[in-house]
């Protein structure tokens, strides 16, 4: 089997093979559930994470999975290093690569900026979010999610609801959902919705109520003020009232609809504090979930084979080794 | 004689396909050139001259090319071009005259700077360069230049190419001014509030790629502000430069159809590209405006068979590799145009039968030189003895290392075109050789 060398996205990637990494981090799931958390399946593997945008979840996520995987890794954010001195991508990256790092992780602002890394670096990219493209480690984990309540996600329907036209979440999530065979609507303020998203294979609702309808699950998009103030909606209160998630309005959903949000939330705002925390909610099993879904990601971009749904993950050797390859 | 050793002043080139895009004709025949002027173009071979006579061995020749439209950079940025490696890059891709926008540091509001301009050009002795000055000082959009001063210096028309003029009042003040001095006001054809942050044409592919939008009316709301400006002032002229989408070809077919003094030209990555091919996220196609949807594309093909456009402009724009290898959004716009705008334009309208080779031709030689009313274009007797000569069949593939310009950020590296230059004459003196080097 070759193996991908770059996950930049989620967008045409095959049913088989985003089924392969979900299945890796069912296996890998279990590791974290251990008293030794660790695996030695990326010894001697260094990896960067490059962190040129604020994140929470995601940064510690990956580095967590790099840990639980026996990778060396280390952190770059913009504050206190040479991109405030004006150095660009490009030389940023390269210097990096250059102390021997195999794997590169990548959050940006702009949209591409993991493609033109891996059209410059040699070893693996792995985009962690760029602009508003996509975030295909989050696109994983909320369907690493969903597969483990549904089983499968032949004829479930999922809603985004939200600021679909800023939203890396929302396009990993279409593609992988689409291509897995789940129905997907979106929902949110027309001044939120892009251009021709129905030819990505969703349909657009306006109203969140029809959206609801008959809904398996809502993937709730965090609202950036932001947008307030470039008068893309007129205020807060009215998004709350009109496209915020809450009780009364779940109503329309399935009763075992499942709610998710990706983080930051704005509680009172995209999702209301009881739904939020209710009983709908696995805002914190994708967190959870995160994790595992990530140790799967960099375990299989580094050469690791897919692992049996039964098999334990590797322990005492090395996988690599075992595939007669060298290890530093 | 072989043409790479021409060094007269009088002679004839024989053995060549002449052709002549105003005449709309093409014919095997041969040309008389008396002290560096067009003095007869005749069908059939040369019969016993006291002339020396230059073989041409078969190749095509034509007008030398003309465009409207470039960036030569220089005063200002010469480390993206300067006016002689821009000439050298136009010489190579067959331009013997090319037309260079203000948006230079300081802008060409000022007469040395288009004296400047003029004497660069002539040092470097390639193509001909006829500077267009700055419709406002500085392109800041608030005080007219000195329109008087600088045509007296030179320049052919004006624009704050780069930016739009901002408001509806400076477009009137601009075509007023201008009108008496029977030189046209080229519009950057943009409303900055529509594009705002935009980086790429607004439609699925922006969706997809996560870029953000620029919608087509940002260029025809501008368009249209100043058609309905235009309609109010006596005797102006206006040209809309670069035009990309459908909406733009109907305003201008409608303004044509109405009588109004318009001129329009397109470029060739707006007939070539299309958004789509932006998903490898290349930021030599980061061109403003955007390359647009398939539709427009198709459109702008339609528009130029039927004389809505009336002609071709590279929009050539270098950019130093560094400037381009970063991330798309912080990438600057342009490509680089001048040296595969001719091959093309044989092979995206010739070889595929939306037009012959006389009509093609016509798009960037006599129909760009009268939206400027600059000499140029023309095999007419007594005129400069501009001509090029190519062989249309050739094929080969853009390579970066092969442009003469000093900048290599061509939307097109790597394709593969048909049209090859091989001799470049400005007033009867082959400059082909000279640029080698440059």
């Amino acid at each position: 089997m070759n193996h991908r060398k770059h996950l930049l996205g989620l967008e045409g990637m095959s049913a088989e093979e985003i089924t392969r990494f979900l299945d890796t981090a069912e296996s890998f799931k279990e590791v974290s559930e251990r008293s030794v958390k660790k695996v030695p399946a990326l010894r001697g593997t260094t990896v960067a994470n490059l962190f040129f945008e604020s994140s929470t979840r995601t940064r510690i996520s990956f580095e967590l999975a790099e840990k639980r995987l026996s990778a060396d890794s280390v952190n770059f954010t913009t504050s206190g290093s040479s991109v405030q001195k004006g150095e660009s991508l490009r030389d940023t990256a390269q210097n990096i690569e250059a102390m021997r790092v195999q794997m590169i992780v990548i959050r940006h602002s702009a949209a591409g900026a993991p493609h033109f890394l891996a059209s410059l670096l040699n070893g693996s990219v792995i985009n962690a979010g760029d602009g508003a493209h996509e975030h295909p480690t989050q696109g994983l984990l909320d369907m690493f999610t969903l597969r483990e309540r549904w089983g499968s996600f032949a004829g479930k329907r999922v809603v985004i609801v939200g600021d679909l036209a800023h939203s890396r979440v929302a396009r990993s999530n279409i593609h992988g959902l689409v291509t897995m065979g789940a129905e997907v609507i979106v929902c949110g303020p027309p001044t939120l919705i892009p251009p021709e998203i129905e030819r990505l294979g969703v349909r657009v609702e306006v109203d969140l109520k029809q959206a609801l309808e008959g809904a398996d699950a809502v993937n709730v998009l965090r609202i950036q003020l932001e947008r307030q103030q470039k008068g893309l909606f007129p205020s807060v209160d009215e998004y709350a009232r009109v496209w915020g998630i809450n009780r009364k309005v779940l109503k329309n959903a399935r009763k075992e609809c499942i709610v998710m949000h990706p983080g930051p939330m704005n509680r009172g705002i995209e999702i209301a504090q009881d739904v939020a925390d209710g009983e709908h909610s696995v805002i914190l099993d994708q967190v959870t979930n995160g994790v595992a879904v990530r140790m799967a990601v960099l375990y299989l971009l580094s050469g690791g084979s897919a692992l049996e749904n039964e098999e334990a993950p590797p322990q005492q050797t090395d996988t690599r080794v075992r595939e007669g390859k060298q290890v530093a | 004689m072989n043409l790479n050793q021409l060094s007269h002043r009088s002679y004839i080139i024989d053995h060549v396909t002449i052709v002549d895009p105003k005449q709309n004709t093409s014919f095997v025949g041969h040309l008389v050139v008396m002290e560096g002027k067009i003095d007869a173009v005749t069908p059939g071979r040369a019969r016993e001259s006291s002339l020396p006579v230059y073989n041409g061995g078969g190749l095509f020749l034509a007008p030398g090319f003309v465009d409207i439209h470039v960036h030569l950079r220089e005063p200002g940025f010469e480390y993206k071009e300067t006016v002689a490696t821009g000439a050298a890059a136009a010489i190579a891709g067959g331009f013997t005259s090319v037309a260079c926008m203000p948006n230079t540091n300081p802008a060409i509001d000022d007469r040395s700077v288009v004296e400047f301009i003029l004497s660069q050009a002539r040092i470097a002795g390639l193509a001909r360069v006829y500077p267009i000055a700055a419709a406002t000082k500085g392109r800041k959009g608030e005080i007219l230049s000195e329109y008087h001063e600088l045509v007296e210096a030179g320049a052919v028309a004006v624009t704050d190419d780069g930016a739009p003029v901002p408001t509806a009042e400076m477009a009137r003040r601009v075509m007023e001014y201008a009108a008496p001095l029977g030189i046209p006001f080229i519009e950057h054809c943009e409303d900055m509030s529509s594009t705002g942050e935009g980086v790429m044409h607004e439609g699925f592919y922006s969706t997809k790629l996560g870029l953000k939008g620029i919608p087509a009316f940002s260029e025809e709301a501008c368009l249209a502000r100043d058609l309905v400006v235009l309609k109010s002032v006596k005797g102006a002229r206006f040209h809309a430069a670069h035009m990309s989408t459908r909406g733009s070809i109907e305003l201008i077919r409608r303004a044509k159809q109405d009588g109004l003094p318009v001129t329009a030209e397109t470029a060739p990555h707006y007939i070539c590209l299309e958004d789509k091919d932006l998903e490898t996220y290349n930021t030599n196609l980061k061109i403003n405006p955007p390359l647009r949807g398939h539709e427009d594309r198709l459109a702008m093909i339609e528009a130029l068979k039927d004389g809505t456009m009336d002609c071709i402009a590279s929009d050539h724009a270098p950019h130093a590799a560094h400037e381009k290898q970063v991330e798309f959004n912080a990438a600057p716009n342009g490509s680089v145009g001048l040296e595969t705008m001719f091959p093309l334009v044989v092979t995206h309208l010739v070889r595929p039968g939306h037009m012959t080779l006389p009509q093609a031709l016509a798009l960037i030689t006599h129909r760009p030189a009268d939206c400027l009313r600059l000499p140029g274009g023309t095999l007419s007797r007594g005129a400069d003895a501009d001509l090029v000569l190519f062989d249309p069949e050739e094929e080969w593939t853009v390579r970066a290392e092969d442009l003469h310009s000093r900048s290599r950020n061509s939307a097109f590296i790597g394709h593969r075109v048909f049209g090859s230059v091989k001799h470049v004459l400005v007033g009867g003196v082959n400059v082909t050789a000279t640029r080698i080097g440059v």
